[in-house]
């Protein structure tokens, strides 16, 4: 059971994607211009990590190894594809958000590198386990530094579609910059600084 | 269970045995929410047509939407009207317009009275700066200074830094041009549609309209009927 | 004529692929500590990009006339990833010089997210003409000169940076920014340049 808690908690801490892998920054930097548009990114991420872990889990032992990486891609591609519909279907207004970004979890480093590295050579359990922490670690930091944009950029936080979000300061007082292209690179510039000073006490 | 060999036939045979049962999987749930997403945009535009032009109404309200396309021949551009009846009688219009702003193009729908004025308007799509152009979603429709456009007659729009009397959006005087010059046209798409259909290059909005009996009203968005016609002109 | 000039300056300043769409931050960030790797990467993805496109471009032809337009995401991410292994042998047979260049940057190509990301954008009309300046047509050709210009822009951003960490290299950085933070902060400037170029098309 401590083996299940350490690589659930894995992802989450020691082997942060974001802040310490540093993968998957396509979507970090894109799709944080909100709190919430972070999150939907994070746990679309996170659904197809898990989907796809318990899958090439399952059939680790089917695919020969010199196609593996094109069978892991098929079997990617096609959980990315389904969340892609579903959200066409059932969110609508966030799917327009995020748009490109949704079928571009394919190539993210992570959702690879987590079947390569974990789930073809772990249990089932085991790998959807790492899949939850990972996904989990990756929503977390595109939460955070969503949110920190949101609030340095309009002064307010939580804000979806027409519901304006709690004011934090009034937004006079707001960088607008923290919302547009710059302000995505500077404040993870900054939130991973104070990461690194963080872990080295 | 050992790992399979990376012999030939293994390699083809899996990979054949995943992607056929990954192309077969989509496609079940391709089909089963095909009808939802298209549904979704058709929502999206209904919703939109009632915020434009009765934008005080229950949504449980009949009405009849007749559609035209307007096109200019020249660079292609198109409007589409959709003229909405109520009870029989021509209560307005909703024209979906676009123009380019400072970051892309603009996808506006604006909806007018019989008599030509702006009755609300809704901004569809656009790529204006967070914070400064996209303010034009809710910049010319708020009550202070001279912003406000609706009630106005849409042909004579201009921001004050053309010769007008509009407020332009503070720091955004590009998106708001470009925001008003697509009213203005859409303003003379309407007109123009008007006189196509009493000089009966259309006939559908000679007819009466269908009869209220044969709409359904348990939906929710109220019945709707939708008749397509293009009128293209030079 | 004008409309396809002002797709590349569209393409290179004004958009630019990673400073102000963040597609390709994984290489922009991995590969840019010196000029000379720049440039080789840079030309590697101008290649690729530009064939990647006109493939799936043409496939999305069959795929609408299939009416199977959800195996995209799958289809497009094996076609990108068996185009590169093909460019790869075909250069290594037909001109070694270009592949001792080149040869390095292909397989981590398939990961960039930035190939997928305009194989779909120009797949779809609508995107496409989104991504272009007002005027311009829908087609291989508009399609074809984009992927180009948005490759430039790819290879433009990459050898400036490179050329800023270089000279930064040489500084002293505090403790917790060496690293990714200081880079992301560089590149934060750099997209704040870039930003002047707006409204410009």
């Amino acid at each position: 059971m401590s083996n299940g808690l350490k690589t659930l908690t894995n992802g989450l801490l020691k082997e942060n994607p974001t802040f310490v892998l540093v993968l998957g920054m396509c979507p970090t930097l894109a799709t944080t211009t909100s709190a919430i548009n972070g999150m939907s990114m994070g746990l679309a991420t996170m659904f197809v990590l898990v989907c796809s872990n318990i899958v090439i889990s399952l059939l680790k032992n089917l695919i020969p190894d010199k196609v593996r990486i094109p069978a892991f891609i098929v079997v990617i591609a096609t959980f990315v594809t389904i969340v892609q519909l579903a959200m066409q279907a059932y969110l609508p207004s966030i799917y327009e958000v995020l748009g490109l970004f949704i079928p571009l979890i394919v190539v993210n480093c992570i959702v690879l590198g987590r079947a390569e590295a974990f789930a073809a050579k772990n249990s089932v359990g085991l790998s959807a386990l790492d899949g939850i922490g990972m996904g989990l670690g990756f929503t977390l930091a595109l939460t955070l530094l969503g949110a920190c944009r949101e609030i340095l950029g309009s002064g307010k936080i939580f804000s979806i579609g027409t519901f304006e979000g709690f004011q934090i300061f009034p937004n006079n007082f707001a960088a607008l910059i923290f919302v547009l292209a710059p302000g995505a690179f500077i404040a993870l510039a900054y939130l991973m600084a104070i990461m690194n000073k963080l872990q080295k006490k | 269970m050992k790992k399979l060999e990376s012999t030939f036939l293994n390699m083809v045979l899996s990979l054949v045995l995943i992607a056929v049962v990954a192309a077969a999987g989509l496609a079940g749930i391709y089909s089963l929410t095909k009808e939802k997403i298209d549904d979704q945009q058709n929502q999206k535009r209904q919703a939109a047509i009632r915020e434009v032009v009765l934008p005080n109404a229950e949504a449980t309200v009949e009405i009849q939407i007749t559609s035209d396309t307007i096109r200019e021949e020249e660079n292609g551009k198109q409007w589409v009207i959709h003229n909405i009846h109520q009870d029989g009688q021509f209560i307005g219009a909703a024209v979906e317009t676009s123009g380019t702003g400072f970051g892309g193009e603009q996808k506006l729908m604006i909806g007018f009275n019989p008599e030509g004025e702006i009755i609300n308007y809704t901004v569809l799509e656009h790529q204006e700066t967070p914070g400064l152009g996209d303010k034009i979603s809710n910049w010319f429709k708020t009550e202070k200074g001279n912003q406000d456009i609706r009630g106005r007659k849409g042909g004579e729009l201009l921001v004050k830094q053309d010769g007008g009397d509009v407020d332009a959006i503070t720091a955004a005087t590009i998106s708001s041009r470009a925001f008003l010059k697509a009213i203005r046209e859409a303003h003379s798409a309407f007109k123009e549609d008007e006189v196509q259909e009493v000089t009966g290059t259309s006939q559908l909005k000679n007819q009466p309209a269908e009869p209220a009996a044969e709409a359904t009203t348990e939906t929710t968005t109220g019945a709707t009927q939708i008749n397509e016609t293009e009128v293209s002109h030079e | 004529m004008l409309p396809y000039i002002l797709i590349f300056v569209s393409a290179i300043f004004v958009n630019n692929i990673v400073l102000s769409q963040f597609l390709g931050i994984c290489p922009f960030l991995g590969v840019s500590k010196k000029i000379d790797t720049a440039l080789g990467m840079g030309a590697a993805v101008t290649f690729v990009l530009t064939v990647a496109t006109i493939v799936t471009y043409l496939l999305q032809i069959l795929l609408k006339a299939w009416h199977v337009e959800f195996l995209q995401t799958i289809l497009f991410i094996l076609v990108i990833a068996a185009l590169v292994q093909m460019i790869e042998i075909i250069l290594k047979k037909i001109s070694p010089a270009l592949y001792q260049a080149l040869g390095v940057f292909l397989p981590l190509i398939t990961t960039n997210c930035c190939i997928l990301g305009v194989a779909i954008i120009v797949a779809d009309e609508k995107k496409l003409l989104a991504s272009l300046p007002a005027g311009a047509e829908y087609g291989l050709l508009s399609g074809t000169l984009f992927a180009f210009a948005t490759a430039l822009g790819f290879a433009l951003a990459l050898v400036l940076f490179a050329g800023i960490r270089e000279q930064l290299a040489l500084n002293k950085v505090p403790k917790a920014m060496q690293g990714t933070p200081i880079a992301l902060l560089t590149a934060g400037l750099l997209a704040m340049a870039f930003m002047g170029f707006s409204g410009v098309v």
